[in-house]
């Protein structure tokens, strides 16, 4: 008798925990409908009710107007807006617990992986339900959050990428800003050593900075591969991505090598005053499009800047996309709202009310606006016909002018069952490249994780 | 005392304990059963579990990545835990000297553990900067070349387990607590046989204080071996990505990818359970090794 009672109270909670941990769940998948019709009609109407959102800060002028845009347009929804970005362990568990928000902003990168585990929903039925229209946001948008052949999220954001410079520095050491190009490796190596200075073993000044590890991806396009192909396997070791690899290595030991080239990189103050390119501690890089709105406050403290388009070694522009996309996760309990919520956030009329909001806060300011970077190619030639007058600054007008003109050219690392894994292999890769692992060794070790990953989440 | 009335209390004794069982069997024990079932399933938090076995485990040990985890989490509690029981024991010996305003550096001492672990983990990645910190500006003055704390391969773990010892005042309200219970007399009797303060400290104050020494000793080993907080900081978080390298990834960070970046919770789970079976041997190998040289007061030997 002892020993039965014993058995059950060991049983017990083991069973009911597994329960809990959500061992067996799989509500979203329950919840199946039984044609296509049906599936539509269930995500179209009017939305009502409450729902919640994730991973979307929105505390600025252009994602409060564009809140207050969904309110204005659905006064029977209760929204809350959950501070903070997006957090994988907070968004997971979320799930686990059956207790999910109903619409969550990430970024575009994570879609593949969210979406082959089966965490987050397809969104035929709401695009078709709602009458989006696809075809307004940006084809490589739309790519990077399409997979096996349905889309799993909205696009909202666009990220590219330029090389941004320091003209005055370029013009102290007598360097045309037409020598920072990426199309000729060997002279954009040479340039860079000029730019180089140290004292001692203490850096002064980074030359160019190819931004290891993070730009790897773009630098293996401008060599002319995809370390993700179409079907979102991993070509990690491609010998035109190992090249990449092994070149821009050379530029950061060419300057200074790893370990103190990262130190002193990580002594910026990016988003402050000090920033590298204002100070002069760094002449080049490749960057993203929102960095010229932190610049822009540095110009009363001297900063020249200057840009320069990223081209493949044949010429052509090259940046790759980034940026978040809406997704709505499996058993959120209202996905009218939340479906009605990521058309109307990603409109061309909200991101309109978005920079009006900006062009306000930037008169105020006494200030300029440097653009809005969407993913809706629509809101974006309108946004840039009606509110973006010519910069005061030339420098600033011409980086702007770039970052747009390399929209429509940008595209994403394509999306993979296995894309965190892949992300993290080749991270690591280039950390180990870095700090003196031959890169075909690395990036060999590197393709045979992101492989075997891939292979277990495509099964 | 009758029986009914050592039944009464016995009940009071369960009613009291009571609380704590709860809290234990929902918030530990059983968290700890559900992971164990879980490290033989492939969960992925999103979908059905399925059992697999001991696969997992099997996993466990062809993983390449598994072997350098564990092996810089090793060197770094090997760093750790003698360092902060020197430091922990040198900060208690000396406000254990101190007279006045006792109670301030008791105070100042163990704010830094109040300090959340993602702020010293931040504000040490400015203090060891390689190129601009303020630890080889200091070196630089007595002509020492620092090295690249946290970006040199060589370096990343000894700049973690010294980011750590931050955190070292809860040991030295331990160590400082033991260190006023050694009685006087056993002082003044070394003194009367001639002992100096050295001898004193290693044949007077040690012994005495050996318990808490080995009980510091194994809650910092444990610490170390379970390091998240200021790795994950340092090496792994969304402004340090490029520091993320082969010496920098310890067990706790790699579970925790395996567990929310990878989907892979069922192999999480086996991760954790391979960890506290190496900190339960671990913890045992100490406690028969401690036991020979701790003195316990009132014990036989």
């Amino acid at each position: 008798m002892a020993t039965t009672w014993r058995r059950w109270l060991v049983v017990v909670p083991v069973v009911a925990l597994a329960g809990c941990a959500g061992v067996g769940g799989n509500r979203g998948r329950d919840e199946v409908v039984s044609s296509k019709d049906d599936a539509q009609s269930s995500w179209a109407g009017r939305a009502t009710g409450s729902m919640t959102t994730m991973g979307f800060g929105g505390e600025d002028e252009v994602g409060q107007s564009r809140v207050q845009a969904f309110k204005t347009a659905n006064p029977d929804v209760d929204v809350t807006v959950n501070p903070g970005g997006f957090d994988a362990q907070q968004f997971l568990t979320a799930l686990a617990s059956g207790n999910p928000p109903d619409v969550v902003s990430m970024d575009r990168t994570l879609i593949g992986s969210y979406a082959a585990k089966g965490a987050i929903q397809p969104l035929d039925d709401c695009i078709a339900g709602q009458g989006i229209d696809a075809s307004q946001y940006r084809p490589a948008a739309m790519r990077s959050v399409t997979y096996d052949g349905h889309p799993y999220g909205i696009p909202e954001f666009s990220i590219v990428q330029t090389d941004l410079v320091d003209a005055k520095t370029l013009e102290a050491e007598g360097v045309d800003p037409s020598q920072i190009q990426t199309r000729d490796w060997d002279a954009l190596a040479a340039t860079a050593t000029k730019l180089y200075r140290a004292d001692g073993s203490n850096i002064q000044r980074i030359g160019f900075d190819p931004k290891l590890p993070d730009s790897f991806p773009l630098w293996a396009k401008i060599n002319g591969v995809d370390i993700v192909g179409e079907d979102g396997a991993p070509h990690l070791d491609d010998p035109k991505a190992v090249e990449a690899l092994e070149y821009t290595v050379g530029l950061v030991e060419a300057q200074g090598g790893w370990t103190k080239f990262k130190s002193f990189r990580d002594s910026f103050d990016i988003f402050g005053a000090d920033n590298p390119l204002t100070l002069g501690t760094i002449t080049a890089f490749p960057m993203e499009n929102w960095y010229v709105n932190v610049l822009r406050d540095s110009i009363p403290r001297g900063l020249e800047l200057e840009s320069e388009i990223i081209t493949d070694r044949q010429g052509q522009p090259v940046s790759m996309l980034g940026g978040s996309a809406w997704v709505i996760p499996k058993g959120a309990k209202n996905p009218v709202a939340a479906c009605q919520w990521a058309k109307t956030m990603t409109s061309t009329d909200t991101w309109m009310k978005a920079a009006e909001a900006r062009m306000q806060t930037v008169e105020k300011d006494k200030s300029f606006f440097t653009g809005l970077f969407t993913a809706n190619t629509e809101a974006d030639e309108q946004i840039r016909e009606q509110y973006l007058t010519q910069a005061p600054d030339p420098g600033f007008a011409h980086a702007i002018d770039n970052y747009y003109s390399v929209l429509d050219k940008a595209t994403a690392v394509n999306p993979s069952p296995a894309g965190a894994e892949i992300d993290a292999a080749w991270q690591s890769a280039v950390s180990r490249a870095l700090e003196g692992i031959p890169a075909a060794q690395a990036l060999q070790q590197a393709q045979g994780e992101a492989e075997s990953a891939y292979e277990k989440a495509a099964r | 005392m009758s029986g009914r009335l050592q039944r009464q209390e016995t009940r009071a004794a369960f009613g009291f304990i009571s609380p704590w069982v709860v809290g234990f069997l929902l918030f530990t024990a059983g968290p700890m059963v559900a992971s164990l079932v879980l490290s033989f399933t492939d969960y992925s938090i999103v979908d059905t579990a399925h059992g697999v076995g001991l696969a997992n485990y099997r996993e466990l040990a062809e993983d390449p990545r598994v072997r350098t985890a564990l092996t810089n989490t090793v060197v770094y509690a090997l760093l750790y835990v003698p360092a902060a029981t020197v430091v922990a024991l040198g900060l208690a010996l000396l406000l254990h000297r101190v007279g006045r305003a006792a109670g301030f550096f008791r105070t100042a001492f163990y704010l830094p553990v109040m300090t959340p672990a993602v702020a010293a983990g931040a504000m040490f990645l400015l203090l060891l900067n390689g190129q601009r910190g303020l630890l080889n500006e200091v070196l630089g003055w007595f002509g020492v070349q620092g090295p690249s704390w946290t970006t040199d391969p060589t370096w990343m773990k000894p700049s973690l387990a010294v980011v750590s010892l931050w955190a070292v005042g809860g040991s030295v309200v331990i160590y400082l607590a033991a260190l006023k219970n050694v009685p006087v007399a056993l002082h003044e009797a070394a003194m009367l046989d001639g002992a100096g303060p050295v001898r004193r400290f290693w044949h007077v104050t040690v012994p005495m204080i050996s318990g808490a020494i080995f009980f510091g000793v194994v809650t910092h080993t444990i610490a170390a071996l379970q390091m998240f907080d200021q790795a994950y900081t340092m090496f792994y978080g969304p402004q340090q990505k490029a520091s993320a390298s082969d010496s920098s990834l310890v067990y706790m960070v790699y579970l925790f990818q395996n567990a929310f970046q990878y989907f892979r919770m069922g192999y999480a789970s086996a991760l954790a359970w391979l960890l506290f079976v190496i900190i339960l041997v671990v913890t045992v190998v100490q406690v028969r090794i401690g036991n020979r040289f701790v003195h316990y007061e009132g014990s036989r030997s």
